[in-house]
């Protein structure tokens, strides 16, 4: 089974090979003859995007793997039969240290191995196997090392193959290439440690070189904060320590201190008339909850996570982050530490919660982007949405969360900064939900070893990417490690339960030096950096302090309980390390051995950043109402709206996240008798002896908030809580969280529009009265190509969190039975601006949906009431591309047909220019459903409704078609088959 | 003799993540539950001794590194060889679902503990499709050895799994079936040949699970513990109201076969 040159050819190999090949036993395992290589097979299937003219015939896969060269020939040859090839699947082929591998004739070689430093699981997994079964010494477990082979046949050139190298089989942003060559590094990263105070001098610098420093530093302090920072430093009579310097540009960074939103912003009025406010978060999203005072917030916009109570002893809590400048630059890395970075959110919720459920959203450019159009130093938008689906996949996956809901959203405004929200759900004991730090407890680091990756992520994320992010910021992306993180929370939930710790956070953006700083905001730490374990040696003191390196949490543990916690640790293979104590001097005291290279003032570093006047305003676009053309032909125009690609199916997506782990589904993200139709929410069961549920669902919709910002934020919350109604939750116990992803909020008009949505938020909150409990901004999301900034779209993610009374009542948005009356709840108005239909058209302009906030909460608690009640069959809400979306996906969602008179809808006298088909067919008016009731269920369900616009519009059929009667126009009727086909047409990977 | 309710002992890991869902199946289906840390059962292999059976749940032990189930299953041929054989030996049953299957194939439970791991005849490997995937499917109880599994029953049943698809040479199928090994296999709607997405990984013979000789040993790609409450089924708010999911008559099956033991 291992094949293996003689020693004698290996030999004379030796002086011909070049020196870099690797001094380690090297084992390459592909298919064996007649087995299917799927790995080899999907990347050929990839390569037909590229522009190879047929030149690429096959690709074969193999798993790579450097062994210490120490080891015997028969203990390696023992390694690769039992442990690394399958005996039924594999052939490996064996090289001894510093030898080529013997090749086969005729193909061309691509290598990729990650760059010294990065993260690979393999290796470690593999490495402490080989040492647990006695196979290799302690020492040798870092010297495992991992790679990818390829084999590619075919009349390529070299062209080709570089192509196929950097767009298919590596990212060489943390991975190198070889092309055809077999040399790999087999080397950690190291070099002598330089640990130990290192002064930065600034006291006597002028303007234009403090900026330089902040930039040259990858500090992101503007010149304001730089001479605070010096001011403050000139006060103490002494230079700051780079460790110091770090720190204060971490914690003052927009990413952790949220300066747009917390600061003082001068807002300009159309009329020219203006207005303070003092900390927009807190005067509008914050405010609206405080005003509300719903008793079930538990701990609000205080914590890594909102937490609300859920039933008896338990709450649950929501966090979703973005995660949007690692993923342009690495998408599968950057969106799995994404994910990994929100479970950690939770993980230090309170004193810890356990994730239940994950959900995420992208926004993307458009996948069939010209690859002319891609500007330089970003990738494909296709690549972007493939390597993000895959890193959340495999991360989340791993965790063993389901990933229960997402969404996907395509504009062009995204090609060089793609967005990517992760969010978790967890659960909590609500007795649970408040933590606290107490001079004297240990401050103990948890899980992941500290290594020189992601330096400078939170600086990193706070500023626009340019055509050189990829280079200058690499060091900012990082490699998850799930597997470190599932041990990490199943002893730190053990260690909950058993009292062994009174205060936890997750180590994220700015490493220990937030973890910590945040922690002992309001008493005093000092910190013993010679502690802190090491992935590889040759770190300074301030890179082991900032280090953003993943799956790490911090805990405050009390004397008493520090040796129980650390042998908990150590019986599930979790390293635990205590690094410092909290005290009561208010200072963060840096120590590394017997040097101290950090001594801060806690309050400067907390309340120091200056709060500089922003100014806002927003001047709407001049652009005249386009009004609603009809459609030549309707049925063409619902089976191609169902075909656009922000409604178009995303099975191949959802089939990748196991949405079914925990065995807490109710709701499934894909409904109906063929499970091919999209739900409007997901529902878990986060407790068996529980029928009680929760519903997750989102609401976002960039399209309407170039034209009205207020609008497009009402309009969200509205969406997510209809959402949830739909599905069979109450609205009188929801939550939401606000994530906004914006451009750059020193212009004014972008500010301006960011105030707008904020106080939207505000008055929306108050008037379905549901409390935000928790948010993120995300600014600065701004590509620079040459001259020209490109800004995202304003992007609002409302995220909603939703108690169900009683699964059993949960309800899909299928048809089910014909003879089923169909009525559409809610008014339709002519709202047609960032629709669909006049996005199919080309058309720009118009009125933006905009929910009537009068009306529309005592609707969908109405509506509610009936779900309850279990009158609702289906309920389906209405969304982008209006009702002929939502009555297409219901009907071949329920392989059954559905006969609607349109004409029965009142649209009232509508401006000229509105076809009356269209618009019944195509607004996007908010806080609207289509719900299918049982006949003998009729009068109760009116009776449910009464006071709120109701129009029975027709039945469910068995005949397999959509059955309109509109107004104005002829009657039509479309196949069940068309629908779904189109339906299905979208975008695959 | 175990008293009325037998006690199984889930066996989890650095990775593994369905051991709560498994643990209320078997109580559901009236057995006793510890779930234990490999590292512990190591330290104490005695506690084999206080079960009579051993389920290995789904997961992702060791991140699927290198492959799936093979960390974990080379870990308990190193440290727990003898120990397991005496269990089985002894009247113990087995459980493997998902990754437990991947790694009772690799730990050799299938195909007998004294076949080393270089020389096993059936594999558990990457999907068809190359990708992870989450569906369901329908599941058609074979006449095994595992005669605890009611012969023929169809029912419904959730995958997922990345590394699912079995491989065997035909002739090592032939043997599997002539020991009466094959226990459960995916089949249609209508019960033809199923293919994809009905055969979710390409597995020869449409084989989803495989018992060894004695039939006390099981394992399964699919998760029946996702298919126990009335809500789980894809279809149930089309479905009449139910009192519970099918997967739970496969945990009734082994709990009352432990019991008899």
């Amino acid at each position: 089974m291992v094949s293996s040159r003689s020693d004698a050819e290996a030999s004379a190999a030796v002086s011909a090979a070049p020196m870099a090949l690797p001094r380690a036993w090297r084992i390459e395992v592909f298919r064996a003859p007649g087995q299917a290589d799927p790995r080899g097979r999907a990347i050929e299937g990839l390569a037909a995007e590229l522009q190879l003219e047929g030149r690429l015939e096959g690709v074969r896969f193999g798993r790579g793997f450097l062994l210490p060269p120490e080891l015997s020939r028969a203990a390696v040859d023992e390694i690769v039969s039992n442990v690394l090839c399958d005996p039924v699947v594999d052939r490996a082929r064996l090289t001894a240290p510093g030898d080529a591998p013997e090749v086969p004739g005729g193909v061309r070689r691509v290598l990729a191995a990650v760059m010294p430093g990065v993260m690979d699981p393999v290796a470690r997994s593999l490495g402490r196997l080989l040492h647990r079964t006695g196979r290799a010494d302690q020492d040798q477990i870092g010297r495992v090392q991992s790679f990818r082979a390829h084999e590619l046949s075919g009349d390529l050139t070299d062209g080709d193959l570089r192509q196929l190298g950097q767009r298919l089989l590596a990212n060489e942003t943390i991975e190198e290439l070889h092309f055809d060559e077999e040399s790999l590094g087999y080397e950690q990263p190291g070099g002598e440690a330089q640990r130990g105070p290192v002064v930065v001098p600034l006291l006597e610098l002028g303007d234009a070189e403090l900026l330089e420093l902040s930039r040259t530093g990858q500090l992101s302090l503007t010149l304001i904060e730089m001479r605070a920072v010096q001011a403050h430093y000139a006060a103490l009579g002494r230079e700051p320590l780079a460790a110091e310097l770090e720190t204060v540009a971490q914690t003052w960074s927009e990413h952790c201190k949220h300066k747009t939103l917390c600061g003082i912003i001068e807002v300009e009025r159309p009329d020219g008339s203006k207005y303070t406010i003092d900390n927009l978060l807190k005067s509008t999203i914050a405010a609206a909850t405080h005003e509300l005072d719903r008793d079930f917030c538990l701990s609000v916009f205080v914590d890594n996570a909102g937490i609300v109570h859920f039933e008896g002893e338990w709450a649950v809590c929501f966090k979703v982050e973005t995660h949007n400048h690692p993923s342009a630059i690495d998408p599968y890395g950057g969106a799995g530490t994404g994910i990994g970075g929100v479970i950690r959110d939770i993980l230090g919720a309170g004193l810890g919660a356990k994730p239940i459920a994950n959900t995420n959203a992208f926004f993307v450019g458009p996948t069939d982007l010209a690859a002319d159009d891609v500007p330089k130093g970003s990738l494909h938008p296709r690549r972007v949405l493939r390597g993000v689906v895959a890193g959340v996949r495999d991360y989340g996956n791993r965790m063993g969360i389901p990933t229960v809901s997402g969404g996907v959203w395509f504009d062009k405004g995204y090609v060089g900064n793609p967005l990517v929200y992760a969010g978790t759900v967890g659960l909590i004991p609500a007795s649970m939900a408040q933590k606290e730090v107490r001079p004297g407890d240990s401050i103990v680091a948890l899980g992941g070893r500290t290594g020189r990756d992601g330096i400078h992520g939170a600086t990193f994320s706070s500023i626009e990417l340019s055509e050189h992010s990829e280079t200058e910021s690499s060091h900012a992306v990082q490699i998850g490690d799930p597997i470190t993180e599932k041990g990490v929370l199943d002893v730190l939930l053990a260690a909950r339960d058993a009292g062994l710790y009174r205060g936890v956070t997750d180590c994220g953006a700015g490493g220990f030096s937030s973890a910590v700083g945040e922690m002992a905001e309001g008493t005093g730490a000092e910190v013993w950096l010679e502690r802190v374990p090491l992935k590889y040696p040759g770190l300074t003191s301030h890179e082991v302090w900032i280090s953003e390196a993943q799956e790490r949490m911090v805990l405050s543990v009390p004397p008493d309980k520090l040796e129980a916690l650390l042998e908990l640790c150590a019986a599930e293979d979790v390293e635990a390390v205590e690094i410092g104590r909290f005290n009561d001097s208010g200072r963060l005291v840096l120590k590394d051995g017997e040097e101290t290279v950090g001594d801060m003032d806690l309050e400067f570093l907390h309340d120091g950043t200056p709060r500089p006047t922003r100014h806002a305003r927003w001047t709407p676009p001049e652009l005249p109402d386009p009004g609603c053309p009809a459609a030549a032909d309707p049925s063409k125009a619902i089976v191609a709206l169902l075909g656009a690609p922000n409604v178009a199916s995303r099975e191949w997506i959802i089939r990748q996240y196991d949405h079914e782990v925990q065995g807490g589904s109710v709701l499934k993200p894909l409904v109906g008798e063929r499970s091919d139709a999209p739900g409007d929410g997901a529902i878990v069961q986060p407790l068996r002896h529980s029928r009680r549920g929760l519903s997750i669902t989102c609401g976002a919709n960039p399209l309407y908030g170039r034209l009205d910002p207020y609008a497009m934020a009402l309009a969200g919350i509205d969406e997510a809580l209809r959402n949830a109604v739909a599905v069979g939750a109450d609205p009188d116990q929801a939550a939401i969280l606000d994530n906004f992803s914006w451009g750059n909020c020193d212009r004014p008009e972008m500010l301006g529009a960011l105030v707008l949505a904020a106080e939207a938020c505000q008055d929306g909150a108050l008037a379905y009265r549901t409390p935000f409990i928790s948010g993120k901004d995300s600014l600065n999301n701004e590509y620079r190509v040459g001259d020209q900034v490109h800004s995202i779209p304003h992007t609002l993610l409302i995220s909603c969190m939703a108690q169900v009374p009683d699964v059993a009542r949960a309800v899909s948005m299928d048809a089910k039975q014909a003879g089923n009356v169909i009525y559409q709840v809610g008014a339709t108005h002519p709202e047609l601006g960032g629709s669909h239909w006049l996005q199919e058209l080309g058309l720009d302009g118009g009125t933006v949906p905009r929910p009537d906030l009068e009306t529309a909460p005592a609707l969908l608690r109405a509506l509610h009431a009936a779900a309850a009640a279990g009158k609702l069959r289906a309920c389906h809400d209405l969304s982008e591309g209006g009702l002929g979306v939502a009555a297409a996906e219901m009907a071949f969602g329920g392989d059954l047909g559905l006969e609607l008179d349109l004409t029965k809808l009142p649209l009232g006298e509508l401006p000229s220019g509105y076809d009356p088909a269209s618009v019944a067919l195509f607004s996007e008016s908010c806080t609207r459903f289509l719900v299918e009731v049982e006949p003998h269920a009729c009068s109760a369900f009116e009776q449910h409704l009464d006071g709120h616009p109701v129009t029975r519009l027709g039945s469910v059929i068995e005949a397999q078609e959509l059955r309109l009667n509109l107004p104005g126009g002829s009657p039509c009727a479309v196949p069940l088959a068309d629908l779904r086909r189109s339906h299905q047409s979208g975008f695959q990977s | 003799m175990p008293s009325q309710a037998p006690k199984a002992l889930i066996l989890r890991t650095l990775g593994t993540n369905c051991e709560d869902e498994t643990a209320f199946a078997l109580e559901a289906a009236g057995a006793t539950t510890e779930v234990v840390h490999l590292n512990r059962l190591i330290e104490k292999p005695g506690l084999l001794e206080t079960a009579q059976i051993l389920v290995v749940p789904g997961g992702f032990s060791y991140g699927d590194d290198v492959a799936a189930g093979r960390i974990f299953g080379q870990r308990l041929r190193h440290a727990l060889q003898a120990q397991l054989a005496a269990f089985i030996d002894g009247g113990g049953y087995v459980l493997g679902i998902c990754n437990g299957f991947q790694v009772l194939v690799e730990l050799g439970l299938l195909e007998g503990l004294h076949v080393p791991a270089s020389e096993r005849q059936v594999a558990l490997t990457d999907n068809e499709s190359d990708r992870y995937e989450c569906r369901w499917v329908t599941l058609e109880n074979q006449n095994s050895a595992a005669s605890w599994i009611e012969p023929g029953t169809v029912w419904p049943c959730p995958v997922a799994h990345a590394e699912g698809k079995l491989v065997a040479t035909p002739e090592t199928v032939q043997a599997l079936e002539e020991r009466g090994q094959i226990a459960l296999r995916y089949t249609s709607a209508d019960g033809s040949a199923p293919e994809y997405p009905e055969l979710p990984n390409g597995s020869v013979g449409a084989i989803a699970g495989l018992c060894d000789a004695t039939g006390r040993v099981l394992g399964l790609m699919p998760h029946p513990e996702r298919n126990v409450t009335p809500w789980h089924h894809p279809r149930w708010t089309r479905l009449p109201s139910r009192d519970e999911g099918e997967g739970l008559a496969l945990f009734r099956g082994l709990v009352a076969a432990a019991a008899r033991a």
